[in-house]
């Protein structure tokens, strides 16, 4: 069985349709990368599977572990798994960064029948996260993403999928604003995160990223459909060529 | 009732009630209230607050023998430093065995109102009633009239003690059906800088009336952070009036903190009275159930070069309703006047209720000057973050809310204060997480 069996997936913001038959099969062990230009539906893929409020899904099915992933609430989602790293993360000012983890784990925890933990415990889950992602502890004690950088933003993101240890993880644009030495942090951090296990979904517009999160398919995104998918040379060819060759559609290899 | 307070005041008249000058003062007082009544909501200062269960009720005069010889503990109300010097006033009354003022730093004076107008005459009579203006105040007048008890603080020129003086006005269940009028006078000299802790509490949830008045005169180069803790009794009812007047390149900072009282209105007035000076007003209010929480404010720029701060937010539940009016006056002479006013609230409930007014009246043409209120819902954006990382709905509202509310009472400056109402509105909206 899939990971995440995405079949004609159509969704729609504001009543404009913006994917429009997307099919996509992610198996355990694998990295998929999901390329293509700005507006192409990148991004609102990834919060579909999320499960953002601002998008409607008009057709299709996505079955995650087996079950109907459309159906679940988002914090159900993430319950089960399901990671999204967001391209603009949320500043919540006023609620500590150590906190809100700490809410996270524990609700997850509760949800799988396990006790949570408390607040000394997990400090030292959070002191070995840290050390993955070279974050200053003192960012813990910071409210969420208030007053970060854009580096820090994205650092923070994958602090958290370390500390949650996602099944399927979706990086959304992780790599947009990092400068290279961010680039390779948080890159190293998600190749540490990897297992036979669990998957990884990158949504990028360059191939920079992809130098150092080695994906195993390169699927392109173009006006809410795949229009190429191949193995990692395909991201080089785009890096190359850009996107414009790619304007008619093909069957999508997963 | 109008005609009770009459009674109240022949009473106190009778027994003395101060110094001669003070007793012209309380005449001159209780006619303005005799002439204005309470203030009905035609009256544009109350128009979104009604008054009528204090005006239409018969409260008694708390006597002395309410605070006597009854020693509750108030340890809870001492934000865990029991060290700081504190004037505890039980049920109006100043209570000797509940307070403490061993410690009290060299260059801070104080004294309860009834003893200072005999040690301190002169600085009393500077000070006292002569900057709360009652002339169209029903409540100020009528507090001027009666006042009865409260607390002097005199700060000396250039001293800075280390502590705070808590002000704590402690109310039980022999409060019942009983009226206060509390008065507090604040003097910070020259170049002086001082926090002073106000702060209401109640034992168990009687009804009562508190009238406050507190006075505070700033002078030049001098600091006084002002924190007021309104946590009344869920069916007391409280009014006060926080006046101040600043000297040059004074600051005031004050932060109200309210959350009793089933109806409260608290007003904080400044004038902005010498060049380059500063006022920081914030505040936060929550309330629900039937409660009713009232805040005006006025920052009067006199002079040039000054700037004012404020940022009040209110959350709001249940069927509660509130109120905030901001008035920001920038007269002709004070040009160059930096100010911004930021009114925030947040509804949780569909039948909660907030009227939000900023004022901003200029009359100098050299100024900079913002004002805004905004009224909304918990954010769908950060509530979909924390659910997308498994945190449920319910919880998710709650710490938004607590972030709303942390975000203004961060700007405490007095740790211990400000971590104790951290954890107070934590518990309030996260309990499950705390």
């Amino acid at each position: 069985m899939p990971l995440l069996q995405i079949t004609n997936l159509h969704a729609t913001a504001d009543g404009k349709e913006i994917l429009k038959g997307i099919d996509l099969t992610v198996n355990v062990g694998e990295v998929h990368a999901i390329m293509g230009p700005n507006g192409s539906g990148k991004s609102t893929l990834a919060q579909v599977l999320a499960g953002h409020p601002a998008y409607e899904v008009t057709e299709g099915s996505v079955t995650y572990e087996g079950k109907d992933l459309l159906e679940m609430q988002p914090e159900e989602r993430a319950q089960a798994g399901l990671f999204l790293a967001f391209q603009y993360p949320v500043e919540i000012p006023g609620v500590s960064n150590s906190y809100f983890l700490r809410s996270a784990y524990n609700e997850i925890r509760k949800s799988r029948g396990l006790p949570e933990v408390d607040p000394m415990e997990f400090l030292d889950l959070m002191e070995q996260r840290l050390k993955l992602v070279d974050m200053d502890p003192e960012m813990l004690g910071r409210s969420v993403n208030t007053g970060f950088s854009g580096g820090e933003k994205k650092r923070n993101e994958i602090l958290q999928m370390a500390v949650l240890e996602p099944r399927l993880a979706i990086l959304d644009e992780t790599d947009s604003g990092l400068d290279i030495d961010a680039l390779r942090i948080v890159a190293e951090g998600v190749n540490h995160l990897r297992r036979p296990d669990n998957a990884t979904i990158v949504v990028t517009h360059y191939q920079r990223l992809l130098n150092h999160i080695i994906p195993d398919y390169v699927h392109v995104l173009s006006a809410g459909r795949f229009v190429r998918s191949g193995g990692k040379e395909l991201a080089l060819e785009l890096e190359e060529r850009g996107y414009d060759w790619l304007e008619k559609p093909r069957e999508a290899v997963a | 009732m109008t005609v009770a307070y009459l009674d109240e005041f022949q009473r106190v008249v009778g027994n003395g009630a101060g110094p001669a000058w003070l007793r012209n003062v309380r005449h001159d007082a209780i006619e303005r209230f005799s002439t204005l009544g309470f203030p009905t909501q035609k009256n544009e200062d109350w128009h979104f607050t009604s008054v009528a269960p204090i005006a239409d009720a018969t409260f008694r005069s708390l006597a002395a023998e309410s605070a006597r010889h009854r020693t509750p503990d108030v340890t809870p109300h001492l934000f865990g430093h029991t060290e700081w010097p504190r004037l505890v006033f039980l049920n109006g009354r100043l209570s000797p065995e509940l307070s403490r003022l061993t410690g009290l730093s060299r260059g801070m004076r104080v004294l309860p109102l009834t003893a200072a107008w005999q040690e301190m005459p002169e600085l009393v009579q500077s000070y006292l009633a002569q900057i709360a203006s009652f002339d169209d105040r029903s409540f100020a007048a009528l507090n001027t009239a009666l006042m009865a008890d409260g607390a002097v603080v005199h700060i000396a020129r250039d001293a800075a003690p280390e502590m705070p003086i808590h002000l704590l006005f402690l109310s039980d269940s022999h409060a019942t059906d009983g009226v206060a009028q509390m008065r507090n006078l604040v003097v910070a000299e020259r170049g002086s800088k001082a926090t002073v802790v106000e702060s209401y509490a109640s034992i168990g949830a009687p009804r009562y009336f508190n009238n406050v008045v507190t006075e505070m005169r700033v002078e030049d180069g001098a600091t006084v952070n002002h924190l007021r803790v309104q946590r009344e009794s869920p069916a007391a009812f409280h009014v006060s009036t926080t006046e101040v007047s600043q000297g040059r390149d004074s600051h005031f900072l004050s932060f109200s903190f309210a959350t009793g009282a089933a109806l409260s209105r608290t007003n904080i007035y400044t004038t902005l009275d010498g060049a380059g000076c500063g006022a920081t007003l914030n505040g936060l209010y929550m309330v629900d159930g039937q409660q009713h929480v009232d805040h005006q404010t006025r920052i009067e720029h006199a002079k040039p070069s000054c700037f004012s701060r404020e940022l009040y937010k209110g959350i709001l539940d249940g069927e509660s309703h509130g109120v905030f009016n901001g008035k920001v006056y920038v007269q002709p002479e004070a040009q160059k006047t930096d100010g911004k006013q930021t009114n925030a609230n947040l509804l949780l409930s569909n039948r909660a209720r907030i009227d939000t007014k900023p004022q901003l009246e200029i009359f100098a043409d050299d100024v900079k000057c913002t004002h805004g209120a905004t009224v909304g819902r918990p954010d769908e954006t950060a509530l979909f973050y924390m659910k997308s990382r498994g945190i449920s709905r319910e919880l998710a509202r709650r710490l938004i809310t607590y972030a709303f509310a942390a975000d203004v009472l961060e700007t405490i400056e007095l740790v211990p204060v400000r971590e104790q109402l951290e954890a107070f509105t934590l518990a309030r909206f996260a309990p499950a997480a705390a």
